[in-house]
């Protein structure tokens, strides 16, 4: 554990010192404040317009008409973010023939791995941390239940590692930093979309199609919805994209 | 130290090492010699642990190479042909790192990063961005990584190579320098840097092996005869036919800018030709034994090898 440690703290200071890092935040947080101001307005003025009418006014929901739809963006851009945090973990190693120093040093593959992962996912949640300012807003000025912003963050977090673990599979594939974020990329957004083709599916298909995708089970997380089948969706879907990242480095030893 | 025994490696049909055999003994630096694609930096990878080998064993420090490679990768320093290194990290950042990696106890961690950069002279850019030092420094930074857990074997891959003049000589300097216990590999296709700094030398070619030994063995044994080189103030046909007649020479040939002069390995005539040059009034400028050089002993192997 110790040496996955230490290349996390390496993968850090890299992410750091470099101006990826900063400017993948930056607009992250831009663009997320900009969906954020526009739910909060438009949640203010139905309330404007509700308050006439008390019936309706005590439909009104915060965590309904702004933290739902929220998250729901906010999963978009990170599917858009992460392929950018991930490019360069194996790819640029392999560019620079720094692969060499690694593989020869007392270290597994396993923590090579891992130390990687967990970098990325320290900057996920250095992301998600900074968005929980316009959270604050919400809980000064208005009352919005607790329990689903925080599982809509959980779902943020788990979303965000599966992304973060499909990212490292195809930057070990390949030393061209463009080509890992594009196969990334288009990776994400087909797992996003499958659900549209269970549509037209049937039966086994059907149910295969809505498992797989990452929006169906997004979707029951942003409502406050905590089921394990969700988590444990999750959770297999990061170990497979860590345990194929695993094999490309080992077949390309023993090839 | 280091045991090679039937190695061979394939890439598909590729056979890019061929039952390959040697052994370093300790404290000794060896040459892996060859031309380009002889299977020079892939017999390094396979003793380094980082690939496979298709067939054969190899024992580093003790150690089976494929059934104890972490304590192998202990044991070794390795500076790959492309030297690795981060672009973004100063040489100290580099260094701490690396020595983490190594597995350096957290208490001995600082230590052995300052020793290393006053054994292989980085003291003046330690802090520095190492994108932004001359590549003879970058080599060094290549050695230091190498060396900073101190490890009995070395296996340095080119180590000199794409270097200017001057940081050629420093970089042989220090490798030689590094010696003392500790025992070094390093892969040249240049031939001086052989005769100046290793004791032995592993001549391959096309993945094989075409002579292994010390310096002197493989000299010795490729040469038949001795011979002398001499130069006089006086030369020409009738000279070299004077030369002949000494007793005990067996060959004489004009050479440029003198005459070389053989005879049957073990005889001791050298005091013959000199009295022969002084009685004779010829006017002897210089002589020196004619040594096999490596260039004509890397030939002859290597084109041995192409005749098989």
């Amino acid at each position: 554990m110790r040496n996955a440690w230490t290349i996390c703290k390496k993968e850090i200071k890299t992410y750091f010192t470099s101006p990826i890092a900063y400017v993948v935040i930056t607009v992250f947080l831009v663009l997320v404040g900009f969906f954020f101001y526009s739910l909060i307005w438009w949640f203010n003025s139905q309330s404007l317009q509700m308050a006439r009418n008390p019936y309706y006014y005590q439909q009104l929901n915060i965590n309904q008409m702004v933290y739902s739809p929220l998250f729901h963006n906010i999963s978009i851009i990170l599917l858009l973010m992460i392929p950018l945090l991930t490019m360069r973990l194996f790819s640029e190693e392999k560019k620079i023939k720094t692969d060499e120093l690694l593989y020869t040093s007392p270290l597994s593959v396993n923590q090579i791995i891992l130390g990687k992962y967990f970098a990325s996912l320290i900057v996920l949640v250095a992301m998600l941390a900074l968005t929980g300012i316009l959270a604050l807003f919400t809980f000064v000025y208005g009352n919005p239940e607790t329990a689903p912003v925080l599982n809509g963050y959980l779902g943020l977090f788990l979303v965000g590692a599966s992304f973060m673990a499909v990212g490292i599979f195809f930057s070990s594939l390949t030393e061209n930093q463009i080509v890992s974020a594009i196969l990334t990329f288009g990776a994400l957004l087909l797992f996003w979309i499958l659900n549209w083709a269970a549509y037209s599916a049937g039966g086994f298909w059907k149910g295969v199609l809505n498992y797989l995708s990452i929006f169906q089970h997004f979707d029951d997380m942003t409502k406050g919805i905590l089921d394990t089948t969700d988590v444990v969706y999750y959770l297999s879907f990061s170990f497979f994209g860590l345990f194929l990242t695993h094999s490309v480095i080992q077949s390309r030893r023993w090839r | 130290m280091i045991e090679v025994e039937n190695l061979t490696k394939k890439y598909g049909d590729l056979v890019a090492v061929n039952n390959l055999s040697f052994k370093v003994e300790k404290g000794k630096i060896w040459g892996l010699l060859g031309p380009n694609a002889a299977g020079k930096t892939t017999t390094m990878r396979i003793l380094t642990g980082y690939l496979p080998a298709t067939e054969g064993r190899a024992r580093v420090a003790g150690f089976d190479v494929f059934e104890e490679t972490n304590e192998v990768k202990k044991n070794i320093g390795y500076l790959p042909e492309n030297v690795p290194l981060y672009p973004e990290m100063t040489v100290q950042s580099f260094l701490s790192f690396v020595a983490e990696i190594k597995q350096i106890p957290g208490t001995k961690r600082k230590e052995a990063v300052i020793k290393t950069i006053e054994i292989s002279g980085l003291e003046s850019v330690k802090g520095r961005l190492i994108k932004n030092i001359s590549r003879g420094f970058k080599q060094r930074v290549g050695i230091a990584q190498s060396l900073i857990h101190d490890p009995p074997v070395l296996i340095l891959d080119e180590p000199t190579s794409s270097l200017d003049p001057a940081q050629i000589i420093e970089i042989r300097g220090l490798i030689k320098s590094l010696k003392g216990e500790r025992t070094i590999i390093l892969s040249t296709h240049i031939l001086a840097e052989v005769t100046q700094v290793c004791d032995g030398v592993v001549i391959i070619n096309e993945g094989r092996l075409m002579a292994s030994g010390s310096l002197e063995e493989l000299t010795s044994s490729f040469r038949k005869k001795e011979g002398v080189f001499i130069r006089l103030r006086k030369s020409g046909q009738e000279i070299a036919h004077l030369l002949s007649s000494i007793p005990g020479v067996e060959k004489v040939t004009p050479e440029d800018d003198g005459f070389s002069l053989e005879w049957g390995k073990g005889k001791n005539i050298q005091d013959n030709i000199t009295k022969f040059i002084v009685d004779k009034e010829l006017g002897l400028v210089e002589m020196k034994p004619l040594a096999l050089n490596i260039e004509e002993l890397y030939l002859s192997v290597i084109s041995g090898g192409r005749e098989q």
